[in-house]
């Protein structure tokens, strides 16, 4: 089972290895080559930082965004999206003007509405994980957050919400895939639990 | 429920080694900071803080190996200041594995430095660290651990850092670090009240009652103390349980 991590300079890279190692994972390769994620059994996209620098990033990889399109949508490799990397599988994202994303589930990222609330924006510190349907990986929990913006769209995609100021999607899923807006890598026993979940997944 | 009120214990980093200063003079080394922060993270610690307070330039580099060091045995969120200057001292810290990033004396003589971390790497992992003294009408923003006065009023700084990309805003009152006489409640919630990002609470706790008040009071998203969990006064779940008695949303243990 080899499992590509991919290296697109947005982010938290090596602390998303660290967990992966943590839980479990024994064939794990950090990488910027597309041709090496078109083989991997599963995939993790982490991100951090603003939607369109994270989504240019990504495009700026030769061939990273076809071999995402093969390996994840038509041969069904499991993918798990983190933080940004979730929020790229949205259609487009709204930080900083409008942004495409991969399209992979249907709606949009935006920012957090808590005007007139006392939630403060960013997001950040422990929250829920409720989840709205079941689904293998996300179980009802505690979760490290840390964004201003979320993910709003189909109901149909999202599988988790918390409450900040209103419903914040924490967990969007399709058939092989699933993002998590929260960070499992950040999240002590519920991420490394959550972590070897992704790892034994076989959707 | 809603997003909990963090409980962030912050060890003071010099050459790589944990010291804590009581009203920054008499430094005492108490350990191996990897070592103390595997303890507060089996310990359900929200968040960790070092603050690297280094002297030497030359030293300066060791921080990047605690920190790397740390994100290998540690799964919670880190937060790392001391001697940032520049985004790239940002970028060093970040890709060695921290999480955020504090800001402190740089962005007294220079704001501009977290609108450029903040655009590089995004404002949630930028902490605009702010250390007050309290003045004849107001505060007023103290750097070099607080010996040095800039005749900058601290509230309108902080609010300045936000609007400026900050994500968080990480609130000392250098009257009270190392006193444990409880934080200057003032001073947070008049920043916490203005300003729409997470404020922490930081500098004089000397009990679990200072902790609830910086929340119930202060109104801060987040508390920060050092002495009272390093010398083992207090475990991080007595903090959590002191804030729930109160009515303050926590993590479960």
């Amino acid at each position: 089972m080899t499992l590509a991590l991919i290296d697109y300079g947005a982010g938290n890279l090596h602390s998303v290895e660290n967990a992966l190692r943590a839980a479990g994972c024994r064939d794990l390769t950090v990488t910027a080559e597309a041709d090496v994620v078109a083989r991997a059994d599963r995939i993790v996209l982490p991100g951090v930082g603003a939607f369109g620098a994270c989504a240019g990033a990504l495009r700026g990889v030769p061939g990273m965004v076809q071999a995402l399109e093969q390996r994840v949508r038509r041969e069904g490799a499991p993918f798990l999206g983190i933080c940004v990397g979730m929020q790229l599988m949205a259609e487009a994202g709204e930080e900083l003007g409008t942004h495409a994303g991969l399209g992979w589930v249907r709606g949009r990222v935006r920012l957090i509405d808590a005007a007139g609330t006392d939630a403060k924006v960013p997001h950040m510190g422990w929250n829920d994980v409720a989840p709205t349907r079941p689904h293998p990986l996300i179980v009802p929990g505690e979760a490290y957050f840390l964004h201003s913006f979320a993910f709003a769209g189909d109901d149909g995609d999202v599988v988790a919400t918390t409450n900040h100021a209103g419903p914040v999607t924490a967990a969007v899923a399709r058939d092989n895939m699933v993002g998590v807006q929260f960070h499992p890598e950040k999240s002590q026993h519920y991420g490394l639990a959550l972590l070897d979940r992704f790892l034994k997944w076989r959707p | 429920m809603t997003v909990r009120a963090r409980v962030i214990p912050c060890l003071d980093v010099a050459n790589g080694r944990v010291v804590k200063g009581v009203n920054f003079v008499d430094l005492i080394d108490a350990g191996d900071p990897v070592e103390q922060a595997r303890a507060y993270d089996a310990a359900g610690a929200d968040e960790l803080c070092f603050l690297d307070i280094t002297a030497s330039h030359e030293a300066r580099g060791t921080i990047l190996d605690v920190v790397s060091r740390t994100a290998a045995v540690c799964f919670m969120p880190l937060t790392v200041g001391g001697g940032v200057r520049t985004a790239e001292d940002a970028r060093a810290l970040l890709l060695a594995g921290a999480d955020k990033v504090a800001v402190n004396s740089a962005a007294v003589s220079r704001p501009e430095v977290v609108a450029d971390i903040a655009e590089r790497f995004g404002a949630q992992c930028c902490v605009a660290s702010i250390d007050a003294r309290r003045v004849a009408d107001g505060w007023e923003v103290f750097t070099h651990g607080g010996r040095r006065a800039t005749g900058i009023d601290a509230v309108a700084h902080a609010l300045r850092l936000a609007e400026l990309g900050a994500g968080e805003l990480l609130v000392t009152s250098m009257d009270r670090d190392g006193t444990r006489g409880g934080y200057d409640l003032d001073l947070v919630r008049a920043i916490a009240d203005r300003t729409s990002v997470p404020v922490v609470a930081s500098g004089g706790v000397g009990t679990l009652d200072d902790l609830v008040a910086g929340v119930t009071q202060g109104h801060a998203s987040a508390v920060l103390a050092a002495s009272i969990f390093h010398f083992g006064d207090a475990t991080i779940a007595d903090a959590h349980a002191a804030l729930a008695a109160a009515g303050v949303a926590v993590r479960s243990h």
